[in-house]
């Protein structure tokens, strides 16, 4: 089944163009990566599929309906780029910011139950940081605010899970550990859809590649062609 | 202490304590949202609003609360045009209630009454303005802990909030018009001047010390009490003006606080 459907979307910036009839399909259960370099419209086309920014051009459709009509938020979680750039003297301890993931599906004026603080604590211990539950999230280090993000987006139980860059700025050891962890995650049976440029970490555990070119095209591929496509052009390259 | 059985005096703490309850409760999202210099612009344009209200013979803290609400409204729409450099719509705000302001402030009779807004005259409360207080100070109580989880959302990621099904602008503008309430009410009671400091020093001092997002909120109250009721006693023995003996009070509370932090790190 199609999570994710996308068809001719075209983008552009009042300066540039950056994707051109841009087609792929995510079906439930994928791990996709979309990669590219720099300018070629990777965080963008998160935002698009999102709705963060609004498209002008082609169809997204989200768990079947429009994104712009999307509202089911509890079924989807978005790790941004944001997340990590946030204010480190920002006074809130990792329980109450992964709480913060459960508005989804609480809404408004609803209170937290003695079930939500399980909750809470469940998505800390699946990510092995539930001893760190009462430490202020500034005071942790990139790897591990990079594990409670992941936790306050898997506190509401969502069916996707999108990221944008989330092993910037983090070492070796701490991105393995993280790109581990999404490949658990997405043998549990969540999509994830991830932004990224440190490939080689996220291979291993993602299924598909959306290959994104600075001439705004994309091609999509599995990750062993994905693989065999980067040899080819390493070695026709040192030709 | 034969000083509190005086009515004034009562008064003059019942509206201490509940503006030193209001003021912190909007200071730590105006500081955690980095908007620490919002507080600075409506107090001006609130000023303008008085300045106005007086050379009318208008009530200067209904205008002074239209003002400010306008001035609110204003700073958004303008930082929708500057999204990354939101800091120009208040400087704009602010300079456009100075400007008002001092025109104004030349046609007012009574220069006394316009400089007890610029320093507050909380020992001189009518009772109109104390049930006023009271009442604008629950209501904005009451909706603070209603938007309790949606303003520590947007705060902390205002992209994710939306994605999550916060309704962002709508609760933004709210407090918007909350932050204008507050800076009206109070600018009368501690002054326009320093009404801006008393939103930031406490949310200042509890930064330094709290463990979380809860703690953060209850000591910033508990800061702005001690601030605002040592002010008023300082204030009643030696005649000084209350809101600035109030704002002194946290600023050297808030040096206590940094020295002893930098020592135990």
């Amino acid at each position: 089944m199609n999570v994710l459907e996308v068809r001719d979307l075209s983008f552009s910036y009042p300066d540039k163009s950056i994707l051109h009839r841009l087609s792929f399909n995510v079906e439930s259960g994928d791990f996709l990566c979309i990669i590219g370099t720099n300018g070629t419209g990777k965080s963008t086309l998160l935002k698009l599929i999102l709705n963060i920014l609004p498209s002008t051009e082609g169809e997204i459709r989200l768990l079947g309906k429009p994104s712009d009509k999307f509202r089911d938020y509890s079924k989807i979680a978005y790790v941004s780029q944001k997340a990590t750039s946030f204010n480190r003297d920002f006074p809130a301890t990792v329980e109450e910011i992964v709480t913060l993931g459960l508005y989804s599906q609480k809404g408004f004026m609803q209170r937290y139950t003695k079930e939500d603080k399980e909750k809470v604590a469940a998505a800390l211990k699946r990510v092995g940081m539930y001893d760190y539950k009462d430490k202020k999230i500034g005071h942790l280090s990139g790897g591990q605010q990079q594990r409670v993000f992941i936790a306050k987006a898997l506190v509401s139980s969502p069916e996707i899970i999108f990221l944008d860059e989330p092993t910037v700025g983090i070492d070796i050891k701490a991105v393995d550990s993280i790109c581990c962890l999404l490949g658990e995650l997405n043998k549990s049976g969540i999509t994830i859809i991830m932004v990224t440029h440190d490939i080689s970490s996220v291979l291993f555990h993602s299924n598909k590649v959306l290959l994104l070119s600075e001439d705004g095209h994309g091609e999509m591929m599995s990750a062993s062609e994905f693989n065999s496509h980067t040899i080819s052009n390493h070695v026709h390259h040192k030709h | 202490m034969e000083i509190f059985t005086l009515a004034f005096m009562q008064r003059a703490m019942v509206v201490a304590i509940f503006i030193s309850i209001i003021t912190p409760l909007i200071g730590n999202i105006i500081v955690l949202k980095r908007l620490s210099t919002i507080g600075d612009a409506l107090s001006h344009a609130s000023l303008a609003g008085v300045a106005i209200g007086l050379c009318f013979s208008l009530s200067p803290v209904l205008v002074a609360i239209i003002f400010s609400l306008l001035s609110a409204l204003t700073i958004e729409y303008i930082r929708r045009s500057f999204p990354n450099y939101s800091e120009i719509a208040t400087a704009i705000v602010l300079s456009f209630g100075v400007g008002v302001a001092a025109v104004f402030s030349g046609f007012v009779k009574n220069g006394a009454t316009f400089n007890s807004f610029l320093f507050g005259s909380i020992v001189a409360i009518s009772t109109l303005e104390l049930v006023s207080v009271i009442v604008l100070s629950i209501a904005v109580i009451i909706t603070m802990l209603i938007l309790y989880r949606e303003l520590f959302y947007i705060s902390f990621d205002e992209e994710g909030a939306e994605l999550s099904g916060v309704k962002v602008k709508r609760v933004n503008l709210v407090f918007t018009m909350l932050t204008a309430i507050v800076v009206s009410i109070a600018a009368r009671t501690v002054g326009s001047l320093v009404i801006s400091s008393l939103m930031i020093i406490p949310v200042a001092c509890s930064m330094l010390i709290s463990k979380s997002y809860k703690q953060n909120i209850v000591l910033s109250v508990i800061f702005a009490l001690i601030f605002t009721i040592a002010g008023l006693i300082i204030t009643a023995f030696y005649d000084l003006k209350p809101g600035g003996t109030i704002v002194l009070i946290g600023i050297a509370v808030l040096l206590i606080i940094v020295i002893v932090s930098r020592k135990q790190r």
